[in-house]
């Protein structure tokens, strides 16, 4: 979608400071994803507790830009594609400031698990780290783009994520069962998996907001609000 | 959100776009109230002018319809064609279908004078008559011949408190209409408008002339006013439009540059809620978000 540039120049400004900023946080969010599993995998306590200290830039970036888009709805009332864009990105931000809370979950399972390592189940948290900061970057492109194609793939795709999901957890019983020392671990794992498959979701959700800012149709919930 | 899966949710429960994502819910403005004006491919010329073409669209019983658009796009001169404001100027007539409830505005038996004691107007400036509050609001109905002094009261009674105006008025109706503030003589020639029962309200910018405080008591009257009446808007303020209307008419002015002339069309028409959320044409759109050549 071609967008004119706005008459009004200080406000085109705003628009621009709003997308940028949500390209920041993106990035930020991007490298804890990397950051907390790479200290899971490899046992890095030090990355883990860096990676914690570094949302706090991310929680800077929400407040600043949410405050931003409060000012810009309380002072140029935005219409048409400029509201959806400004109502859009104060959703994204939420979902960007989540996954860098689940990116601090995960860099905490590091610190619990105290320098022991996941054993068979690097390769699929790996892929499954890797596969959502691939989304994630997807989606983030796709918003500034203004690519609904592009972002109904990133849509299509959070099914990779949930199979690797599913993956874990059937192997985390079956280890369990038949070694129970691997209990304590197990969880850990678990939960690790989890994570990364919640932040599939929250990139999902970016996916479908920006469906809806190009399109202006609605896709969340579709076939799931009658009773 | 995407809910989380229990290991192994079927791919098939996500529903893909191709599926229909209507609003289920209907608006109040969406169910379909009565026409009132059904206008079809309407054009008005001053003399060989044509200044507006392609007008097609309805307005619906007790609805508040809005006429946005930049200057010269023809909404204002739409509006006046629909109570016969044009007969009065030399060379302007209107080719296309106007009806009213089915019946011809510009049929040889209808009466202009006739069209307007069911369409009324408000103009952009209060203009009372340099009489008093009283013979302001009186002056219609006795036009119409109301000669009884106690059914005059209760008409100049009735518009005046459906104009929000009473309370402020009422000890002084023998005042002159010109010794209030401009707010208050809008009321006032809405009162009068509304005194002789009219249909449908028409109104040219009716807050262009008055402060935020007067406006939003305008607008709120306007809101209140939709139980009895059919009111048409032109106003320049968008967010005006935004608040008020149930439905959204865009005009825009297309250049021929041939003969250098300018003629109005209408771009766009569509329930509010979805006009300044997400309109269909890029022109609409453009206009809206203030993005101009």
């Amino acid at each position: 979608m071609n967008q004119k540039l706005h008459t009004h120049r200080e406000f085109e400004a705003e628009l621009g400071q709003v997308r940028d900023n949500l390209l920041r946080m993106s990035g930020q969010v991007e490298q804890m994803i990397a950051s907390s599993v790479r200290a899971v995998l490899e046992g890095d306590i030090d990355l883990a507790r860096t990676t914690i200290e570094d949302d706090h830039k991310v929680n800077r970036l929400e407040l600043d830009t949410d405050e931003l888009c409060m000012v810009i709805l309380a002072r140029r009332q935005p219409l048409g594609s400029d509201l959806r864009f400004i109502t859009t990105a104060t959703k994204m931000l939420t979902d960007l400031e989540r996954i860098g809370d689940l990116g601090v979950n995960i860099a905490e399972r590091a610190l619990a698990m105290a320098g022991e390592r996941p054993a068979a189940f690097a390769t699929t948290l790996a892929r499954m780290s890797e596969l959502d900061q691939t989304q994630l970057r997807e989606a983030v492109d796709s918003f500034v783009a203004r690519d609904p194609d592009r972002a109904q793939k990133v849509y299509d795709r959070d099914d990779e994520v949930d199979k690797y999901y599913g993956e874990v957890v059937r192997e985390v019983q079956r280890t369990i069962q038949g070694d129970m020392e691997f209990l304590e671990r197990g969880v850990h794992v678990l939960a690790v998996a989890k994570f990364l498959e919640r932040i599939g979701d929250h990139v999902t959700n970016l996916a479908e907001l920006v469906i809806f800012l190009v399109r202006g149709k609605d896709i969340r919930h579709i076939g799931k609000l009658e009773g | 959100m995407k809910t989380a899966p229990a290991t192994s949710e079927p791919a098939q429960a996500r529903s893909k776009l191709s599926i229909k994502v209507d609003d289920p819910r209907p608006t109040p403005a969406a169910k379909a109230a009565p026409v009132v004006f059904d206008l079809e491919q309407l054009e008005i010329y001053y003399g060989s002018f044509r200044a507006v073409r392609d007008v097609t669209l309805k307005i619906r019983k007790n609805e508040i319809t809005a006429f946005i658009g930049p200057s010269g796009c023809g909404k204002t001169t739409v509006l006046r064609s629909l109570n016969r404001m044009h007969d009065v100027t030399p060379g302007a007539h209107v080719r296309g279908k106007a009806l009213f409830h089915g019946i011809d505005l510009y049929g040889p038996n209808v009466s202009a004078t006739e069209v307007r004691r069911h369409i009324g107007m408000v103009f952009q400036k209060p203009n009372p008559f340099p009489k008093s509050i009283y013979d302001n609001v009186a002056f219609g109905p006795r036009v119409n011949g109301v000669k009884d002094r106690k059914q005059l009261d209760e008409i100049v009674e009735k518009s005046l408190r459906a104009a929000a105006l009473w309370d402020e008025v009422k000890d002084r109706l023998q005042h002159s209409a010109l010794g209030i503030s401009g707010g208050q003589q809008q009321r006032l020639c809405i009162a009068r408008t509304i005194a002789v029962e009219p249909e449908v309200v028409l109104m040219d910018e009716p807050c262009s002339a008055l402060d935020p405080i007067a406006t939003t008591r305008i607008e709120d009257l306007m809101r209140a006013l939709t139980s009895r009446f059919t009111i048409v808007i032109v106003t320049h303020n968008m967010q005006q439009a935004a608040r008020v209307s149930d439905r959204t008419a865009f005009f825009t002015v297309e250049l021929d540059a041939k003969n250098d002339q300018r003629t109005g069309i209408l771009v766009e028409y569509d329930l509010t809620s979805k006009m300044f959320a997400n309109p269909s044409d890029e022109r609409t759109e453009n206009y809206l978000t203030g993005r101009f050549g």
